[in-house]
């Protein structure tokens, strides 16, 4: 593939990162949230690398120490991997933390408009800033604003679609709608950051809307499920009443409330 | 190729070891050269079952290892010239095994055998994880009781999930339902969940149901496999299990409740 003579090669690549905003600067607290969502999704969270937004808590003026942020984030298993919209103190943390900040922070209204802005633009962007990278690819400040600019559009969400029966002990992850054409077990778990459909029985647990999409819905065609849960809110087998025990039904939620409703 | 397959479960007690003794002496029976391996590291039964107890020098353990070859540790089963058996070790324990050493003693026996019978330990940890990892084929042996259903059930999970098969993205493992120590006269009343409400649960291909029989005991205790005591119905009833295996067509048998027609002549108790 290779070669023989080279040691090594410079390749510009793009890839997705979460980014993390923060709107406060009380540790414990964000430490918390963030451990509660990681709980609800540990696979997807693992080893996850991350960029650390400081911008609405300065505009705010609240100070957080970088190295505690990124102290916490790398305990509970995440990477922190850039900063952006840190004040000089916060930028010269990270960098004795070898985290590279971002440096197009002269771009931020053009970030909130590019953000707004027709997806094409952005791309066209994206790729214009590609081919000014290549010829300064010293400066490594401008690979995380790079990084940037290619979060920024709509990431294409994909439902998933599983056909094969979810047994008993199996997890299954969807980020965006959750489509199951077999029964899923007692004792299985099916999550989606959107909505959940399962045409055929449900005995194990459902949780839709798990990243805080209330507006997620469950639908399944037998309910006896263990457990159900929108964005959060859930219902144990204990509290289904009899009307829609093994019933069609849909389940959203209604200002807090789970409501449960067969489908005529 | 041979054909690898895996008797497995989860729960512990609900005849994994009769079933894998029962099917490869089956399938040696009607001229299948067979091999029946016992993956039970450290809790060795099969050859008990098997009748050849006396017989073990190397084991399963010491193959893997190299300190034998693997005709020096298979016993040719005295019953059928057909069968042989790959005994497990008792003095060593399931990280004995590994599943490049497993792979490399299947991969050996494949290019002799027709069919590889892998008794699975009880559990999901390693022990039953190697022995369902090369499978071919699972025979799933459930007791109609809830707990052996919803352990079926997690094994299905596995090894949907983590097979080889599952692993390379290859077509899956073939599952095949077997229910064992089935009593019609308690399912009837009530006391026993019946296959429909087994099969609502598991839902998959029945190879057969074994009734309850106190010849199975006698069979173990005396180390002849249950199939070859004709006069039993869970000796039949396996010869069936073999037989659909093998793509016969044969209607269920032993599951309605015979006695209720006795009890209701004679009035009698059981």
């Amino acid at each position: 593939m290779t070669t023989s003579s080279s040691v090594l090669e410079f390749k510009s690549s793009t890839f997705f990162s979460p980014i993390l905003i923060l709107y406060s600067n009380d540790l414990a607290a964000i430490e918390q949230s963030l451990q509660d969502k990681i709980n609800r999704a540990p696979d997807f969270f693992k080893n996850s690398p991350l960029i650390i937004d400081l911008r609405e808590l300065n505009k705010s003026g609240l100070d957080i120490s970088v190295i505690e942020v990124a102290g916490m984030l790398r305990k509970i298993g995440m990477f922190p991997i850039g900063v952006r919209g840190g004040n000089e103190q916060q930028d010269k943390q990270a960098h004795k933390l070898s985290i590279p900040v971002d440096a197009g922070r002269e771009n931020d209204s053009t970030a909130a408009t590019s953000a707004a802005s027709s997806r094409k633009e952005t791309e066209t962007q994206v790729l214009e800033r590609d081919s000014v990278e290549n010829n300064e690819f010293r400066n490594p400040a401008s690979s995380v604003g790079r990084m940037e600019s290619v979060s920024a559009p709509p990431e294409p969400v994909k439902s998933m679609l599983i056909t094969q029966p979810v047994r008993s002990g199996q997890r299954i992850y969807a980020r965006g709608d959750l489509i199951v054409m077999s029964q899923v077990s007692a004792g299985a778990e099916i999550m989606a950051e959107g909505n959940i459909h399962v045409y055929n029985t449900l005995r194990g647990r459902a949780l839709a809307g798990v990243q805080g999409n209330t507006a997620a819905r469950i639908f399944c065609l037998d309910l006896q499920a263990e457990l159900i849960s929108i964005s959060g809110d859930y219902k144990t087998s204990e509290h289904l009443t009899e009307q829609i025990k093994k019933r069609p039904v849909q389940v959203y939620l209604q200002d807090h409330a789970l409501i449960i409703k067969e489908i005529a | 190729m041979a054909r690898i397959i895996v008797v497995t479960s989860g729960k512990g007690g609900v005849g994994k070891t009769t079933t894998s003794a029962a099917i490869a002496m089956g399938l040696a029976k009607r001229g299948h050269k067979t091999a029946v391996i016992d993956f039970d590291v450290g809790l060795r039964n099969l050859d008990l079952i098997m009748g050849c107890e006396r017989r073990v020098v190397y084991d399963f353990v010491n193959v893997i290892n190299g300190e034998a070859s693997l005709n020096q540790a298979l016993i040719r089963d005295k019953n059928c010239n057909q069968l042989y058996i790959l005994p497990a070790s008792q003095t060593r324990d399931k990280d004995a095994l590994t599943l490049e050493g497993v792979g490399r003693v299947l991969e050996e026996l494949s290019r002799d055998f027709q069919f590889i019978v892998c008794d699975s330990p009880a559990g999901i940890e390693k022990g039953a994880y190697l022995a369902l990892y090369y499978a071919d084929d699972a025979f799933v042996v459930t007791n109609p009781e809830v707990s052996s259903v919803r352990d079926s059930d997690r094994m299905l999970g596995i090894l949907a999930s983590k097979s080889r098969r599952a692993e390379r993205n290859e077509e899956p493992v073939k599952e095949y339902l077997l229910l064992t120590r089935y009593d019609p006269g308690r399912v009837k009343s009530g006391e026993m969940l019946g296959l429909d409400d087994v099969q609502d649960i598991l839902s998959l291909q029945l190879l057969g149901i074994i009734p309850e029989s106190k010849s199975v005991l006698s069979a173990s205790n005396a180390g002849i496999p249950v199939i070859l005591d004709e006069k039993s119905e869970a000796g039949r009833a396996y010869e069936d299990v073999v037989a659909r295996y093998l793509g016969e067509d044969r209607p269920l048998r032993f599951i309605d409740d015979k006695r209720g027609f006795f009890r209701k002549i004679f009035g009698g108790r059981s």
